[in-house]
């Protein structure tokens, strides 16, 4: 089981939270104006990285609130854990990918 | 290849067990050929027999990064069945089910396919709705499946717990054609077959790039042993799916989790068939070495670990003390994680891609190992002839985009 770093109540057990999938992932502004490959893109593609991963949790059972965090997928390490509307730490890109 | 029958098992076993040869060779990567398959598991290994086989092409190599039938084939709980909802997916399974009948005798090899039997548990008023709907629909599109009172259920299945539990059984859909096999025996038998027509099996040989000719199609795989020039790709790497499709900049709708399972010390012969429990979160059977096969469901959150939390495990087995009170005193022997491609409508993905010349089985998510037969035989036809088989027609990239999703969420038993 997972500790998670809560960036409003500390660290917790996994079983607090709730996980968002990838983060940043941007409703469109225009919705009428995207075509079905852009709505494709959004409603289902996704990076599925094995590395750094950009995620949404949400403390569920705590106070409620998401955040996001930067996980590594090979080894489930938590780099950071960040609030909404912070852009992604610069480890999102120079992370080094586990084995 | 040395073929097996009854009298060559008895010559050997009167002259000590010595005199067998190796199953397949130990091939070495040529520098070309004229299709690569990128994933040694019983999906990429079939699909490199059926290619040998029906479509006369040989000159074939199966890509693995470690060894063969390590991944999923290894890592699953053996179950096969085809009682899927929608037409799409029992005409899919269903010819899985249908070629996993005579396979040892095809492959000459002993996959130990028993059909003893799949029980899908219901627990509440919405279950026998959703499982009645599709005994239903699996009637009327030819896949055998029936609907057990408790008591019927409990008489297929004596040490299961029908009444003194929080989720009472209601009732349960049983198929009786599905079963089991053994899944490294899937992949060996399909390893061994596709060598004698001379299909190259290459282990410890991780694709490390793909590259694209000016017009954009497929013209070699670099690997960890060096380039191999090819014009067909075809990719059934389960989970790691998306990091080999990156190399050829294709994205697909997938997430890779990691899905657990467990099994217990062995026991003498006790469980007479498979048992699923959506509801409340379990399914097991026992494998002819006397374990009982336990399998978990999956992690909240994408991973490459092969590990999973094991509060997953813990919740699995609570449910199955309370299903089989007689396991409760059992020992877990080990427990173990695979990492599975979910797509957004837990339907496969057995396509062609935007990329002329590579081709993608993936998306089989909780539930491939059953379809391995049945994927493998569609996808090397399209392979082979750049048009997808009638049956995986409809399982396309493009379903997403154009809306003709084929959605199995409640067919695919874990929870994810």
């Amino acid at each position: 089981m997972l500790l998670i770093e809560c960036p409003y109540c500390g660290e917790r057990s996994e079983l607090e939270f709730v996980y968002g999938g990838q983060a940043h992932i941007a409703r469109p502004k225009n919705p009428a104006d995207f075509s079905a490959q852009e709505w494709t893109d959004y409603l289902y593609q996704r990076d599925n990285i094995k590395g750094v991963h950009a995620e949404r949790w949400r403390h569920t059972h705590g106070c409620g609130r998401f955040f996001n965090a930067l996980r590594d997928t090979t080894t489930d390490h938590f780099i950071t854990t960040y609030k909404v509307g912070e852009s992604p730490p610069a480890a999102l890109n120079t992370a080094k990918v586990g084995p | 290849m040395q073929p097996f029958s009854g009298l060559s098992l008895l010559r050997r076993g009167l002259s000590g067990q010595r005199g067998w040869t190796q199953q397949w060779r130990r091939a070495q990567p040529k520098a070309a050929y004229d299709a690569v398959i990128v994933g040694g598991g019983g999906h990429g290994l079939g699909a490199a027999y059926y290619l040998a086989r029906e479509h006369g092409l040989t000159n074939v190599a199966v890509l693995e990064k470690s060894w063969i039938g390590g991944g999923n084939t290894g890592r699953n709980t053996t179950i096969i069945r085809s009682n899927y909802l929608f037409d799409e997916s029992a005409a899919l399974y269903d010819h899985a089910v249908k070629l996993w009948e005579d396979l040892s005798q095809v492959l000459n090899y002993n996959v130990m396919f028993s059909q003893r039997g799949v029980l899908m548990l219901a627990h509440t008023v919405h279950d026998v709705q959703v499982f009645k709907r599709h005994v239903h629909a699996n009637r009327a599109s030819g896949v055998d499946n029936e609907w057990l009172t408790p008591a019927e259920a409990k008489a297929f299945c004596p040490p299961l717990n029908i009444g003194d539990i929080r989720y009472p059984v209601l009732g349960a859909a049983l198929q009786r054609r599905g079963g089991t096999a053994r899944h490294d025996a899937v992949a060996w038998g399909y390893a061994r077959a596709a060598d004698a027509l001379g299909v190259d099996i290459i282990e410890n040989c991780e694709v490390t790039g793909i590259q694209r000719g000016s017009n954009g199609a497929v013209e070699a795989v670099e690997t960890t042993r060096g380039l191999i020039r090819t014009p067909k790709v075809g990719v059934a790497a389960a989970g790691h799916t998306s990091v080999v499709m990156k190399m050829a900049g294709v994205q697909l709708p997938l997430e890779s989790y990691p899905l657990q399972a467990l099994v217990s010390e062995p026991v003498k012969p006790i469980f007479p068939c498979v048992v699923m429990s959506n509801t409340i979160h379990a399914y097991i059977s026992q494998s002819d070495k006397g374990e009982l096969v336990i399998g978990a469901g999956t992690d909240a959150y994408t991973s490459y670990t092969q590990r999973g939390g094991l509060h997953i495990s813990r919740h699995a087995l609570e449910a199955i003390c309370e299903l089989f009170p007689m396991f409760r005193r059992l020992r877990m022997l080990r427990n173990w994680g695979g990492i599975v491609d979910v797509t957004p409508d837990r339907s496969p993905i057995i396509a062609k891609t935007p990329v002329p010349g590579l081709y993608v089985n993936c998306g089989w998510g909780t539930g491939g190992f059953k379809a391995t037969p049945g994927s493998a035989h569609v996808f090397a036809f399209t392979i082979a002839r750049d048009e997808p088989h009638p049956i995986n027609a409809p399982f396309t990239i493009e379903r997403f985009r154009d809306g003709h999703l084929i959605d199995e969420a409640a067919a695919a038993a874990v929870a994810h």
